[in-house]
């Protein structure tokens, strides 16, 4: 068995040529789509682009969409990686954000860095615990993570629902629900001044918040961690082939557990920079399908953190485009997942793009996914 | 307890566990030979789409039970295209029918179509006359029946038919079947398909059967619990029917027990939480290590 530890730089480009075409040749079939339909393909993505780059607001929408966008789909590549199918990104998330509005809200008074600190760390914390709970259930019963992270998935989001509730009926509010009378949605007071994420530097009417700076650490950290640790050798090596791993001396049972410990943590950290950064405090229906969307993410990015980077950029763009583009030319916003599926599908099936422009690609890796279904 | 609610709590959980068991058997024809389907979930939806739009149109509701059947086999070839033909890893082919289902129903979704009514319950005359037992089995709407006729079949299929026999060999040892001549690509294909033919029919009780109506994201993750109890039952027909019951059933009483006046007593989202823990404990306490088929995931290249 060989592991290879790519160079920075090769290893960006190889993740670059492919998904780039894919990503056009995605846009073309959409376009194709749309003529069908009857709608003009040109003026949806001249506004699709106009809203998510044409003015400094514009960017800082890509940029706060991507974002959390990026932890999640770090979150499901880390796990990739080695060899576990992370689909708890939406219930760790959920977790993220609420521990970390009840730190933000319940721990006022503190010192400013400190009390952010403990915010963002409480809701790594939180996530860490609910996906290492999928880890050591597979390590200990075997039972499988993609099972065990769905019925996470619905707990948490119960659980957190729970926490903000209104009460009524002869049912007392949930604990962490906002105190105030003449709040009548359901969600947790705002967090205090000194839990909040610091504004880095205002874009047109939006601010970008230190979550970004947190962003571009996690792509490093992880990058490191999966390609220079000993730990992420342990990881790869579990991921590829677990009972060589065995053999090989690596305790896989805890590097299970803790690399979905991790994938959890990094799945919350989109909730936390959420709730600390943008919304100041958790509401139940928040941000719904950033954990789904991490899945894509991930994919897209071929589990390597500068290109799950990349993709989380495009996939915010889609995001933040989708208003502008419906406004311009009436598409319906589902566009954007089609052709999201559809970059997914050249991105995978490379054969189709190798016959489309009559291209040699280079055979490059496949990631080991499906290699994981039960079988340690 | 009341035998009223007895009757009533077991015939909602069968009428519950519906969904998951088709698609449960739908994970399983594609599983069993060699290809992970997590896009199950996508299958339903499309399908329920379809489904109720061809209800709305044509007013013909065995019509609409074509169409989605038919749109779940389609979804299939194109999985298949993808994972046989292309070899495209099989998760992302899954989870590319997941997120193209949620475009494709978004984009064409219209608010005023309307609904032409649902499938109603049959009374099998005689039987259904049976307390408790005959009102929970013998007195349901048509795709229940045919669910529960279906997992037998499937059973009969897998275990005691020369196809069963070839589908199983596909999906344990590819190379072995192909040397025995046994097309393990065509295999494969006929086998996903009869998967999406399952997951369509789900979809189609959703919108045509339980509600009558198309809403946005309705399949609610029933096709990952689908996945779950097909896993929880060891890839077997008979377990992952048990599985849907198991699921079914837990629902089923949360909703009775909300109902009862506990919810003063303990928060209703707690009970609301009963059958996922309960899937989880079962799976994690009582079934352990489930052993998928050998093959399952690779993509097979004749040589």
């Amino acid at each position: 068995m060989q592991i290879k530890s790519p160079t920075f730089l090769r290893s960006l480009t190889q993740t670059l040529v492919l998904p780039l075409l894919s990503v056009v040749t995605a846009v073309l079939v959409g376009s194709l789509f749309m003529l069908l339909n009857g709608y003009n393909p040109l003026a949806a993505y001249a506004g699709m682009l106009d809203g998510a780059f044409g003015s400094p607001t514009s960017v800082a929408r890509t940029l706060l969409s991507a974002i959390p966008l990026l932890f999640s789909g770090l979150s499901v590549a880390f796990a990739f990686k080695g060899g576990l199918f992370n689909i708890g990104g939406e219930g760790q998330l959920f977790l993220g954000a609420v521990a970390s509005a009840w730190v933000g809200v319940a721990f006022a008074g503190l010192p400013g860095v400190i009390h952010m600190t403990l915010a963002v760390l409480a809701g790594f914390i939180a996530g860490a615990l609910w996906g290492g709970i999928s880890g050591a259930l597979k390590a200990y019963t075997g039972a499988h993570e993609v099972i065990t992270t769905i019925m996470l998935n619905n707990l948490a989001i119960i659980l957190a629902g729970w926490l903000v509730s209104q009460g009524g009926e002869g049912q007392t509010p949930g604990p962490l629900r906002d105190p105030d009378p003449l709040n009548i949605v359901p969600r947790t007071a705002q967090v205090a001044e000194s839990a909040r994420l610091p504004v880095l530097f205002k874009l047109g009417s939006e601010s970008i918040n230190f979550g970004l700076i947190l962003a571009i650490l996690a792509i490093l950290i992880i990058w490191w961690l999966v390609w220079r640790s000993t730990f992420g050798f342990e990881l790869r090596m579990v991921g590829l082939n677990p009972s060589a791993g065995k053999y090989a001396g690596v305790n896989v049972k805890r590097t299970t557990i803790t690399t979905m410990a991790i994938a959890g943590g990094l799945a919350a950290l989109a909730g936390a920079i959420e709730t600390l950064g943008r919304n100041y405090y958790f509401a139940p229906n928040f941000n719904t399908g950033y954990g789904f969307d991490g899945i894509a993410v991930a994919l897209l990015g071929k589990s390597h953190p500068l290109g799950v980077g990349l993709s989380a950029v495009l996939f915010g763009a889609m995001d933040a485009g989708t208003t502008r583009m419906q406004l311009a030319a009436r598409v319906p916003s589902e566009i954007i997942q089609i052709v999201q599926a559809l970059v997914l599908v050249f991105i995978a099936a490379p054969e189709i793009i190798r016959f489309i422009y009559r291209m040699r690609l280079e055979k490059e890796e496949r990631a080991a996914l499906s290699a994981g279904w039960g079988q340690r | 307890m009341d035998p009223v609610i007895i009757a009533a709590v077991l015939s909602s959980a069968l009428r519950q566990s519906t969904p998951i068991s088709l698609g449960a058997l739908s994970g399983l024809f594609c599983e069993r030979s060699g290809v992970i389907n997590i896009g199950i979930e996508g299958m339903m939806l499309m399908a329920a789409f379809t489904g109720f739009v061809a209800s709305a149109v044509t007013g013909n509701i065995f019509l609409a039970i074509l169409v989605a059947v038919l749109t779940g086999m389609l979804m299939a070839l194109f999985h298949g295209w993808l994972s046989i033909q292309f070899k495209v890893d099989q998760i992302i082919s899954g989870t590319v029918i997941n997120i193209l289902a949620v475009g494709l129903t978004g984009y064409f979704y219209t608010r005023n179509l309307t609904t032409q009514g649902k499938l109603e319950p049959i009374a099998l005359p005689g039987l259904s006359q049976i307390p408790i037992i005959g009102r929970v089995l013998f007195d349901n709407p048509p795709i229940t029946y045919l669910a529960l006729v279906l997992v037998f079949v499937a059973h009969f299929v897998l275990f005691h038919t020369r196809w069963g026999l070839r589908l199983r060999a596909v999906g344990e040892h590819p190379r072995a079947a192909d040397t025995l001549g046994i097309n393990v690509i065509w295999m494969r294909y006929a086998n996903v398909v009869i998967g999406g033919a399952l997951a369509g029919l789900a979809g189609a009780f959703l919108t045509l059967e339980a509600v009558g109506s198309f809403e946005r994201g309705m399949t609610n993750g029933r096709g990952f619990i689908s996945l779950a109890v097909m896993i929880f039952g060891k890839w077997t027909p008979l377990g992952a029917w048990a599985g849907a019951l198991l699921f079914g059933f837990t629902n089923a009483l949360q909703t009775q027990l909300q109902f009862s006046g506990l919810g003063s007593v303990i928060p209703h989202q707690f009970v609301g939480m009963l059958p996922y823990l309960l899937t989880i404990i079962v799976l994690a306490g009582f079934v352990g290590r489930a052993r998928p088929p050998a093959a399952v995931g690779q993509p097979y290249t004749k040589e």
